[in-house]
Formats: C-alpha cells, structure tokens, sequence
C-alpha cells in the first residue's frame, strides 16, 4: 500500500513534468501575450520593452528552466491579467468548481443507479424505453446547446430559473465560499449542474443497465433466485454489487472528463469557476495561468485514478493494488 | 423591475429615520469584460475608460454630439499658440476626502507620460504648468489642434493618495503592466462612483460617493454591480430574464430579438470603427497599381455585407473618418460595380486574375470571419481566388504584425477622435522612426497625404485643417488606399425606465453618474 502510493507520487511528479513541457511548448502558438496587455497604438519599442522585462525574449529552455526553478518553491507564476500568483487565482477559482462537479455528481449517482436498474430488470416497460431514448437525446445533444437551451426555457420564457452566476454564496473557510448555504445559492446551482449532468447521466445509465442485464444472467443470481430471496434484495445488494466495478472504473475516468466539460457549462452560465477561467486565460494569452491551469488539472486526474483504484480494492478485495502500479 | 432595497424591514432603522423608508436604486450591468485594473492609466482600453467615466472625472469629456463639456475644468482659453489655460472647478474632493486642487492635475500629467498605453496620446505635450491652484497651463510643443481632445483622456488622480510607499517598500505610483500594483487595487479619483468591492473577473460593486462635487447632475443611481458575462447568449438572457438591468455589447443576432422582448429597451448608435482590408503592395505586384485596388473596392459590396451579415448593425462606409470627424468628406459614396471592377481589372492587365491570400481575425470585430468571407467571395467575380484563413485574435495580431498575408483585415478607432489618427496608423509611410503606418500592412505610401496629415497636425485653425484632412481623405479615396467597409454600430439593451439613452454616446462610455432611473 505505502510503496503503492509512492510509487504514484513519483508518478504525479512525471506527469506534471511532462504536462507543464508542454504547456510551455505550445504557449508560443498561443498568441502574443503582450496584445493583451497593451493598447493598440503602442509602439514597437515599448512592446519589445516590455517582452524583454517579462523574459519572453529569452530561448525556450532559459525560460522553461526559470519556469522549473520557481515551480519547484511553489511559484507557478504570475497571471497576467489577475496580477496575482496563478496557483491562487485557481485555488481561488476551484470551490466553484468542485461544487459544480458535486452537484452534477450527485445528480448522476441519484439518477443512474436507480434508472439503470429500473431499465435493466423492465427492459420492455414504456418507462424504461422513455429512459433510453432520452438518454440517446442526452448524449448526442452538446453541453453548451444543453445550457443555452436551459436558460432560454427556464429563465427568459418562463422566468423560474437564474440566468447566470452563483448567486448568493457564504464564506466558509479559506478560498471556500459555498452555494448550499442559502435559497439563492441552491436556485444558482441547479441549472449548471443539470447541463454539467447532461452527458454523463446518460452514458452512466446505459453502463448499469447493461452491466446489469449481464449480472442478472449468472448462476449465483439464478441461485438466488431460486433460493426465494426476495428480488429488491438481488437487484440492489448482490447484483449491483457485481455491476459497480466497471462503473467504477469508467467514473474516475469520467471525473476527468468532467472537468473539461466544466469549461463549457462555467461559460455558459458565467460560472466563476476554473473553467470559465481557462477559457478566458486562452482567450487573453495569459500563459502563466494556462499552465499552471493544466499542471492542477493534471494534478486532479493522478488524484483521481489514485483514490479509484484505492477504492477498486475496497469494492473487490480479490484485486492487490502492488500489481496496478503501472 | 429594478431592486429597491427597502430598509422597512428593519424597524429600528425607520424608528431612526422616522421619515419616509428611502428606496435605494440599485443598477446591474452586465459587460462582456470586467475592467483589468484599478489603475487609470495601465492599459488604453475601452473596459479602462468605462471604469474612468464612474471612478474619476476627466478635464473635459465629450457629449453625446460629440461637444466638449467641462468636468474638473469650468472654463479653457488659448493664450498662446502652444498653451492652453484651464480654469479648474473648486469644493472637488477626492473619495478619500483630499481636496483637489492644480497639483493633482500636474502629479496626474507626470504620470501619464510614463504610461506605455498612454504616453503616445500625450506626446505633443510637454509639460503642465501650476499657476495657481485652480489654473494650470497646459503647454504643446507646437502649436497643437487637438488639446481638448487629448484633455478628454486626463481624470485626476488623488496625488496625496498615490504619493509615499505601500507596506512592502513599493512606489504606490507606480504602473505595473504585469503583477500588482498599489493604484491596481486601490482607487481614489473624484468621480460620482466609489469601488467598494471587487473581484476579477466576477464582479465589481460600485457605490454612490456621497461628496460628489456635482450636484447639478439628475443622476439617482446608488448602486451599481457590475458583472462581466462573456457569452453573448447568456448575457442577452439576463437581460430577459431581468437578471441584470444594462447590457452591452448586444450581439446583432439578437438585436431583434431585444428589441421586441418586452420591458426592454435597445439602444443603437453609429459607432466610430471603421473595418478595413489592406492590400499588400511588397508581397503583391499587382496591389501597386491604383487599377486594381480601384477594382478590389468596386467588387466589394459595402452595403451588402451592412445588410446581409450585419443585419444593418453598422454604417456603410467609403472614407476612415466617420461622419462628425474633421475629415469627413459627406459626398463620398461606398463603390460597388462589378463591371467596372472588371474593366479596370482588364485594364490593368489583369483580365485573367490572380491569386492572393487574405487573413482575418474571427473573434475580434463584430461577424469579423463572415466579413472576411463575404469579400472574398466578392472578389471571386472579378477573377481574384483568395485563399482565406481567419483566427483568433490572439494570434492573428503576430500574424498581422509580420505582415503574413496579402490582404488583412484591420479595424481602427481613433484614441483622439479625429481624422489624423486613422491615417497615421493605417496608410502613412511606414516609418519605425517616429511609428507612422504602424498597422499599414497594405505598405501604401504616398509622401503627399503624409505632408497633408503634418500640415494638419500643426494647424490649429480648425477650417484650414478640416480642408487639409478632407484633402488626405479624398488623395486616399481616390488611390483606394485601402477597402473601407463600415463603421461597427454600438449597441446597448436595457430596462425600460432606466432611461439610459441619455447616458450612452459614441465613445461607448456611458456617464453612469448621470443615470436618473425612474421610479
């Protein structure tokens, strides 16, 4: 377990690495940072003045070496448009995105577990065809039409719904400022979640539903059965179970998946999450954020993986973590 | 409806009063950008100039015709032919209760010149004089046509604030175009808006400052919450949805759509950005004949592009300067003949065509990347194939700045509100000396319009020079120096009631302070 843990620690140190190398490769496709920073009809003298005091003037390596050095005291640099370190404007930003995350999560999970059995044990009820023709709607429709078409239907024509932002939040602890505190927060938040829910509700439905109808065929369920257990006490304690452990795997994958789609939901609804952030940081150029950005994002899927496989064992205690360290 | 804070749900609050419960009028607006910095004079932008207009004051500003109007300075006369007197307002105080006085605007003046954004626009100038407290001389180094224009761009700035150290041995004066800054975060001017909160990028919440020096002003705003909302369809949905009270910009797929929704006012006006394609006469053989770009312009059908793509959101255009510019010429007419364009292109001895290749921006100028589009596929009609690739800002500018295609698109509003300026960035000589055609990619050079635009930039007879800068306009008409297409409209959507067409103008700042909402 312990040399289990190192041995992904060392493993996330890899990842970042090669992840921050090429963040810093392609930041010079980017786009020239200074456009943002300074009016149009600024001279060339001043431009090359200023790219020299930011060291963008300097070869590749001197500042991607530079980069290492401050990286390894915990300075990821500068953002150039919140003028702050950018490993705090993310940590900033962060809350918000996770709880945006908990929300959808939360929807998926109530959702998926319940649907997919229901569809798997009722393939033929008119539910459970609705289910899975929705669910076909779901997955095909992207996030961001998903979103606009909320806001239009829910906030401009009938008026229910917050068009955008968080809305009222409290102070926690910390950067921490929480959306389940109060009424106007809990309104904010429900929209978003839904639209961030939208893909992966669907696809996490299908999943059980088929791991299920496969479960249900095996001996030990047939024995059950036979035995006279009574059916709830099948479905949801011996075969969901059995159907939990590719869910599982797909899940912490997917939380990766989230994240990105996080950026489209966050825009949409002017969520002041790190995903609106990303997008606005490519937008302005604004490098140091960029990379800082996907060394965390990075950071959360080596976290991720880590917590699922530790998780892979609790689930199924066959599986010994020493041989998945690759 | 708007959201009147109604203090009756605190009794003791009415006890104390024992008055009327007052309403407080409470404004949200809703931008595509929050402002990038406290600091007046940190980055020449209009989210900058946005935030100057609530949170300082400037000499003079412009009206919504485009007049001058005192601020700070009551009254102005030349007294000679490089100086300019200013007779200042009296009882100003500054949000942290400093009076203002003449060195506030000398300590502002200083600063301004080392501002790379700024400094440009106020090199002419030389120096601010301090005759006494209310009266300072505004001097030029030779006799300069554009003094109050530039003296739009001076807001005081509260010296005695910005003067001394901050905790960690920093000059608070200090411009910082990367990384903090004391005048970044912290704010003192004179202007009827204090910040009392504020957080990049989410939002920024101003309050009405109770010393506000003019009293004369109708306008009843208390509050105002400022948030950035970047998707053009969520912020028109806050709109509708009466989520926010002001929007701007409305995008012009949803100008219809603001229009009829009920409640909601649109508000339109000819903007002063002109969008123009440049043709490049170092890389194509064939731009260097006057035929052809003559050519170029007759296929290209301005109102076409002003109808069809714009939805008549913009003002068809045959000339940089927009109508109310020194230059302005009213009787040019944007040239659309194919069979013209055909001829002169036979003319020229490019009967059979010829190949170029054309670059556009696709998110920085409104429906920028359908433009771009449209003329080529214009240009396809009279022989010319382009080769079309459009980008994102971001990186379109290096792209542009490396002159990398034939024809580019570019989109100019002149900082000074004037004629010259469109000529010296965008057709005068490229010079790297003294930064003429800065953004002339098209390498038109032509040493006469340049004498005119010096000529102009001396002449302090404003009729003299209105007839040197027609002159220049005509010379670039003439030659089709560049394709003028159209001046972007502005748009704004608020809430009936809020009655903010009054405050709104060209220059796209509106004067918040003035706002008078009715109740």
């Amino acid at each position: 377990m312990i040399a289990y843990l190192i041995k992904r620690v060392f493993q996330a140190i890899a990842v970042m690495l090669v992840i921050s190398l090429i963040g810093f490769a392609i930041q010079g496709n980017l786009g020239d940072p200074l456009r943002e920073l300074l009016g149009q009809s600024v001279s060339e003298q001043v431009r090359q003045q200023l790219r020299d005091e930011l060291g963008l003037n300097d070869p590749f390596l001197v500042q991607y070496m530079r980069f290492l050095g401050n990286a390894i005291q915990g300075d990821l640099g500068t953002s150039y448009f919140f003028k702050e370190p950018a490993l705090e404007v993310i940590l900033k930003k962060l809350p918000a995105t996770l709880e945006l995350v908990f929300g959808a999560t939360v929807i998926i999970i109530g959702l998926s577990i319940p649907l997919g059995v229901f569809t798997a044990i009722r393939p033929n009820a008119v539910f459970s065809r609705l289910i899975l023709a929705l669910s076909i709607v779901g997955l095909s429709i992207p996030v961001f039409l998903t979103a606009i078409l909320m806001i239009f239907a829910f906030s401009v024509e009938l008026g229910w719904m917050p068009s955008f932002g968080r809305g009222e939040v409290v102070h926690v602890f910390g950067y921490w400022q929480t959306n389940f505190a109060t009424k106007d927060g809990w309104v904010h938040i429900i929209m978003p979640s839904i639209a961030l829910s939208s893909i992966m509700l669907p696809m996490f439905i299908r999943l059980i539903r088929a791991e299920m109808i496969e479960v249900l065929q095996s001996e030990y369920v047939r024995y059950a059965q036979a035995k006279g257990i009574a059916p709830w006490r099948i479905y949801f304690v011996h075969a969901l179970k059995n159907t939990l452990l590719p869910v599982i795997t797909v899940g912490g994958v997917q939380i990766g998946t989230m994240v990105a789609y996080t950026i489209l939901t966050e825009t949409v609804f002017s969520w002041p999450g790190m995903g609106s952030m990303f997008l606005e940081a490519v937008n302005r150029v604004d490098t140091p954020l960029i990379v800082a950005y996907l060394i965390v994002v990075g950071f959360i899927f080596v976290v991720t993986n880590t917590i699922v496989d530790l998780i892979y064992g609790l689930v199924n205690p066959t599986i010994k973590l020493g041989r998945m360290g690759a | 409806m708007f959201r009147f804070k109604n203090c009756v749900a605190s009794l003791a609050m009415v006890t104390a009063l024992a008055g009327p419960a007052f309403a407080e009028v409470s404004v949200k607006v809703a931008y595509d950008a929050d402002p990038v910095s406290l600091d007046p004079y940190e980055q020449l932008s209009g989210g900058t100039l946005q935030l100057n207009h609530m949170t300082f004051d400037p000499l003079v500003r412009w009206t919504q015709d485009l007049q001058f109007e005192g601020r700070l300075a009551e009254s102005w006369e030349q007294i000679d032919a490089t100086t300019m007197r200013f007779k200042l307002r009296e009882g100003v105080t500054f949000h942290s209760g400093n009076a203002f006085t003449a060195k506030d605007i000398d300590w502002t003046f200083d600063r301004v010149k080392e501002s790379p954004d700024f400094k440009g626009i106020f090199a002419p100038f030389t120096d601010v004089e301090v005759v006494d407290d209310y009266t300072i001389d505004l001097k030029t180094a030779e006799p300069f046509p554009l003094v109050l224009h530039t003296a739009t761009y001076l807001f005081a700035m509260d010296s005695a604030y910005y003067a001394g150290t901050t905790a960690d041995g920093k000059d608070k004066a200090e411009i910082v175009k990367h990384g903090d800054s004391f005048a970044s975060r912290n704010i003192s001017g004179t202007g009827p808006f204090v910040v009392s909160e504020r957080e990049q990028g989410v939002k920024v919440v101003f309050d009405r400052f109770d010393g506000y020096w003019d009293t004369a002003s109708e306008g009843n705003v208390d509050e105002i919450i400022l948030t950035p909302i970047k998707e053009d369809p969520t912020r028109v949905a806050a709109l509708l949805s009466g989520d926010v009270d002001f929007i701007a910009p409305v995008p012009p797929t949803d100008l219809s759509r603001v229009e009829q929704a009920e409640g909601v006012n649109l508000i339109t006006m000819a903007g002063t950005r002109i969008i123009t394609f440049q043709m490049n006469q170092e890389r194509v053989e064939a731009f260097k004949d006057p035929k052809v770009r003559l050519a170029i312009d007759y296929a290209v059908n301005n109102a076409g592009i002003v109808d069809r793509i714009m939805r008549g959101f913009g003002t068809v255009g045959a000339q940089a300067s927009p109508e109310g510019y020194a230059g302005y010429i009213d009787t040019l007419d944007a040239r659309y003949d194919v069979e013209k364009a055909k001829e002169l292109m036979a003319e020229a001895g490019y009967a059979d065509g010829f190949t170029v290749s054309m670059m556009a921006p696709n998110n920085r100028y409104v429906n920028d990347d359908k433009i771009a589009q449209a003329v080529a596929s214009m240009l396809s009609k009279i022989g010319i194939k382009v080769d079309l690739q459009t980008l994102p800002k971001a990186q379109y500018w290096p792209e542009f700045d490396a002159r990398a295609a034939d024809m580019m698109m570019i989109g100019w509003h002149a900082d000074t509100e004037d004629s010259a300026n469109f000529h010296q960035f965008l057709s005068a000589c490229p010079d790297a000396e003294t930064g003429n055609g800065q953004y002339n990619s098209g390498n038109y050079c032509n040493p006469e319009a340049d004498k005119l635009m010096d000529l102009a930039n001396t002449e302090t007879d404003l009729a003299k020079r209105s007839a040197y800068l027609q002159q220049l306009e005509q010379i670039l008409s003439d030659e089709a120096a560049f394709i003028p297409l159209h001046w972007q409209n502005l748009a704004w959507g608020a809430k009936e009631g809020m009655n903010a067409s009054e405050i709104v103008n060209a220059l796209n700042f509106p004067y918040f302070g003035d706002l008078k909402v009715s109740e």
